[in-house]
């Protein structure tokens, strides 16, 4: 099987999940006796192509254009068509970034092919291979196949597959082959303009060693006093997951996931929180997790050390008046 | 400005998942809007407020889903398009896409609006397809829509704290991301308006769209856990006890 790897690179910084896809893309190798083609695209990245070239990979594609300096759909549509239209590989792997869901479903259609996204592992069922992808937010998982021919689309969710396995090659460099695209200016209709950060914000959740973080269970904002004083108790600072922030509940600065920051505490305490794979992404690096939810179904038990089913009002206050009282 | 805004019905948020052959029991559980696609529904009604226009709910699947684009039209859609599929749950992207742009096509918007993602099978490719069948340009994760002089600033949000601002011509297909607004309720005026507003039904066969699927689901199965997880049992009392004590002297966190 002939595998393409787009990576994937921002103002001279690697996207990390690139290097995930890049192990999947080695195992998905092994696993059908493949070959892997990575691929750098921009302007100026021949130093990336230069990196990937150490690694065990077969060879690594640079498309370098003037017009790609930018990400925009079209561009990057316009360029990658043409790559797979002349090297004709079987599976095209992305990394389940942002720019990746923003352009990779239109690549796909443009082919006439279909894209599975989002997927967190795949199987070789005989020669046939089966990609893993969470529905339902993560309360169930299907097994998806490929119909039709090749070429298949398919991205790995951020954290499915581990970058530190990404086997180096054996020795020497991968060749490294530069591919020429044509486009034009009048290819690409949209126009991306500056890129920026919001004003930084007070807090930073990823340096606190103990998070106690609340979901949807809240049910309404005169709650979130309850779940602060847990926080008080045991000296963490409150988050929460995304629609809690939508609502404006709480500021967005406090919001934990894909869209938010991503932290690692020593402690991440989940108050009604039922674990959907956006807000799981950036937390699920804790070393301790404890879930409290009155479904015990909810997927946040699934990565959870310590788990609580039952209602969070009658939690939250009793869980206070402990740690008051372990703190004497 | 004429705007399409594409409404899917998922099951709703605490409906008990039971799988059933490759998909889920519809038959005991109730059906809700999109969350998502709230947000995009609440922005195409802000933007008709702001330049005038209409605004369209565009749905497919079953007869159930009906109710939801009445709950569009409650909320101040003036119109409703209801593609009727009972097979709607087995279709691949790229085919309710092909299905979703038939109909479209027809009305030629300035706009078309999708949520980010659907909460049940969360795939998030329908507005970056329908942007590619329609050859339109198309932006996602929108948080932010200034219409001036033919084409649009957007605010799109990229990972880890990080935004950019494009400019985008119209027409064209944009994804909004959940939160960029704050979501209207029905009022009962407009609920009584919504009963005299159109709803047009067009079985999905009549639209002549025979793609064959590009993937198939083989298989929904509940995920095995990765962790072994401990559950506390007791009083409320008796169990936050517990959580301390385990926290202090097992997990040494605290």
């Amino acid at each position: 099987m002939k595998i393409l790897v787009i990576t994937e690179q921002r103002q001279g910084k690697w996207n990390n999940t690139s290097f995930e896809t890049l192990a999947a893309a080695q195992q998905i190798a092994a696993a059908t006796s493949g070959t892997i083609s990575a691929v750098v695209i921009g302007k100026g990245v021949a130093a990336f192509a230069d990196e990937l070239a150490a690694k065990n990979v077969a060879e690594v594609l640079l498309i370098g254009h003037e017009l790609l300096e930018h990400y925009t759909p079209d561009g990057y549509c316009v360029a990658l068509k043409q790559l797979i239209e002349s090297t004709k590989p079987d599976l095209v792997l992305f990394p389940h970034t942002y720019q990746v869901r923003d352009f990779v479903p239109k690549l796909a259609a443009m082919m006439g092919k279909g894209m599975i996204g989002d997927c967190v592992g795949f199987r070789d069922e005989a020669g046939k291979l089966v990609f893993v992808r969470q529905m339902f937010q993560g309360k169930t998982v299907a097994d998806v196949s490929f119909t039709g021919n090749a070429p298949w689309f398919a991205s790995f969710q951020s954290g499915a597959f581990r970058a530190d396995l990404l086997e180096p090659r054996a020795s020497g460099k991968a060749p490294v082959q530069a591919v020429n695209v044509c486009l034009k200016p009048e290819d690409i209709r949209t126009k991306p303009l500056d890129l920026f950060k919001e004003a930084k914000s007070a807090v930073d959740l990823t340096q606190a060693p103990l998070i106690v973080a609340i979901g949807r269970g809240i049910k309404a904002p005169e709650n979130i006093p309850q779940a602060e004083a847990v926080a008080k108790a045991i000296g963490g600072e409150i988050a929460a997951s995304r629609p809690i922030c939508d609502e404006g509940w709480l500021p967005m600065e406090r919001q934990i996931g894909s869209s938010g920051q991503t932290v690692a505490p020593k402690l991440y305490l989940a108050l009604g929180i039922s674990g959907a794979i956006q807000h799981v992404v950036g937390m699920k690096g804790a070393r301790t997790i404890v879930a409290v939810n009155k479904d015990s179904n909810a997927p946040i038990f699934e990565i959870a050390d310590y788990g609580i089913v039952g209602d969070i009002f009658e939690i939250m206050p009793a869980l206070t008046e402990e740690l008051q009282k372990a703190k004497g | 400005m004429k705007i399409i805004v594409c409404i899917k019905q998922v099951p709703a948020k605490d409906a008990p998942l039971s799988i059933s052959g490759n998909w889920i029991k519809e038959s005991d559980i109730g059906f809700e809007m999109n969350e998502p696609d709230s947000y995009a529904l609440e922005e195409a009604l802000r933007l008709k407020e702001k330049h005038g226009g209409e605004v369209l709910a565009l749905s497919l699947g079953p007869e159930r889903v009906k109710q939801t684009i009445k709950e569009a039209l409650a909320k101040g859609a003036d119109r409703g398009i209801h593609i009727v599929d009972d097979n709607f749950a087995q279709l691949d992207p790229l085919g309710s896409a092909q299905i979703l742009v038939a109909a479209i096509a027809k009305e030629n918007p300035d706009l078309v609006l999708t949520g980010l993602q659907s909460e049940d099978h969360g795939f998030g490719q329908t507005g970056v397809l329908l942007a590619g069948l329609l050859n339109l340009p198309h932006a996602t994760i929108i948080m932010q829509i200034e219409v001036q002089d033919g084409k649009m600033k957007l605010k799109r949000e990229l990972e880890a704290g990080w935004f950019q601002h494009i400019e985008c011509p119209l027409p064209a297909v944009l994804s909004i991301q959940s939160g960029i607004n704050k979501v209207r309720y029905a009022t009962l005026k407009g609920i009584m308006a919504a009963k005299k507003k159109e709803i047009a039904v067009i079985p999905a066969e009549s639209l002549g769209v025979s793609a064959e699927p590009t993937q198939k689901i083989e298989k929904i199965y509940v995920p095995s856990k990765t962790k072994k997880t401990e559950f506390l049992t007791g009083t409320p009392k008796e169990m936050a006890a517990k959580l301390v004590e385990k926290l202090r002297f097992e997990a040494r966190v605290i």
